[in-house]
């Protein structure tokens, strides 16, 4: 089995364990979601029409939760060390560690997304596409939120740290993601939006495992 | 394969503070070094130093090969050298064999021998929290046996140990050393096997 497999594995299994892992993030998220008829009033009319929004912004500020730990618990018990003087460049561990952070955050809380859409009264129909850029704007916010983290190594209060450099960054997917739906309910082109996300989300899965590596490295020199 | 490491004129800085300059020594496959020196003095810096982590201000580690072959340092150190620091990586919700297993495999190797020359079969099951720091020492002592590298870099590796398995690593340096490797160590007391002692800020 390769290097990079097995750090996935174990990365993975790191991830259910940190910050509580998924449930926690999903009953946050859930909790977020739910805010929202309570703050803005039940009409379901009212509802309707903001819940995919609704939805997103939940899913970006529940992708903010496990970040913290992501390379900051590596770096202080020398497991980074370790990974950065490998074989396997620094590059693709970093790569690696948010694919896993993806799967075991994303990937919940893209079941989740339409489940909180439609009980906000989003139409049913809406839930493939709903799942689909979740995903996308999942692996957007795992590398975006990544580059955060690493960024953020070291640092007093991290957390703050990472939430103020990423959350910015987290906008256009939701953006991009709610607006597509939005446009489906309406019966209007989507598509667009779509290739937007995924093409903001490519380029920050491509771009920011360089980033990283070179904040790991200087974190620990 | 490195037989050969060589500090040449280095110097190392951390934040303002200059740790020593002009060090230089050379360290020659089944050969040991302990480098000693007051606490601060710049040991273990000077360890991740030549593990590539540590930038020097001046001067160059250097790396070479049968022959007199200078390495490429990359490729010297990625396949070349395992480092045993102060924090050992070792997550503490995960077991000693969960663990083990995965720096065994990260590293290319397996942790079948490293579990039997350490007697680790017992604490396999354990959670890292659930360990003693002698037994953890030696989880993290069986890294280096998981997968062959010439070079050890240790910091302080018998701190925690009791006699008994002091000896148990004493006899695994030797063996090390015997195959031709390499060992630079940062210690306080002396390691139970022949040493040069390089004294680091005197």
């Amino acid at each position: 089995m390769s290097a990079l497999s097995v750090l996935f594995r174990r990365e993975l299994s790191l991830a259910w364990g940190r910050g509580g892992g998924p449930l926690y993030a999903g009953a946050f998220f859930a909790g977020t979601a739910m805010l929202l008829p309570l703050a803005a009033g039940p009409e379901p009319q009212k509802l309707a029409a903001v819940a995919p929004g609704a939805a997103y912004s939940a899913l970006a500020l529940s992708s903010l939760l496990s970040l913290e730990r992501l390379y900051e618990r590596d770096y202080e018990d020398g497991a980074l060390d370790l990974l950065a003087l490998g074989r396997t460049p620094l590059e693709a561990v970093c790569a690696v560690k948010c694919l896993a952070q993806w799967v075991a955050t994303g990937l919940p809380l893209a079941v989740f997304a339409p489940i909180a859409a439609i009980a906000l009264g989003a139409s049913p129909s809406l839930a493939p596409l709903i799942v689909a850029t979740a995903l996308a704007a999942g692996l957007g916010f795992a590398f975006v939120g990544g580059m955060g983290a690493a960024l953020a190594i070291g640092a007093r209060r991290g957390g703050l740290l990472i939430t103020a450099i990423v959350l910015p960054l987290y906008t256009p997917p939701v953006i991009f993601g709610a607006g597509a739906v939005g446009q489906l309910a309406s019966g209007l082109p989507w598509q667009g939006g779509v290739l937007y996300l995924c093409a903001y989300c490519l380029f920050w899965a491509a771009a920011t495992p360089f980033i990283m590596a070179a904040a790991v490295r200087n974190a620990l020199s | 394969m490195i037989h050969r490491l060589a500090i040449d004129r280095l110097a190392l800085t951390r934040g303002e503070r200059r740790l020593f300059e002009g060090l230089s020594f050379t360290l020659a496959a089944g050969e040991a070094i302990a480098l000693t020196g007051a606490n601060g003095a710049g040991k273990t810096s000077l360890l991740r130093a030549v593990a590539g982590l540590l930038r020097p201000e001046s001067g160059e580690v250097r790396f070479e090969g049968a022959g007199g072959v200078v390495l490429e340092p990359e490729d010297a150190r990625s396949a070349g050298l395992h480092l045993l620091g102060h924090h050992d990586g070792l997550k503490t919700g995960r077991t000693a064999l969960e663990e083990l297993d995965f720096w065994a495999r990260w590293s290319g190797g397996a942790p079948g021998p490293a579990i039997e020359a350490l007697r680790l079969q017992p604490l396999l099951d354990l959670e890292v929290r659930k360990l003693s720091a002698g037994q953890r020492r030696r989880l993290s002592l069986a890294r280096l046996l998981a997968a062959p590298r010439p070079l050890w870099l240790l910091d302080e590796p018998l701190a925690p140990l009791d006699t008994k398995t002091r000896d148990q690593v004493g006899g695994m340096m030797a063996e090390h050393l015997a195959s031709g490797g390499l060992i630079l160590a940062a210690v306080h007391d002396p390691l139970p096997i022949p040493t040069r002692v390089v004294e680091i800020g005197a």
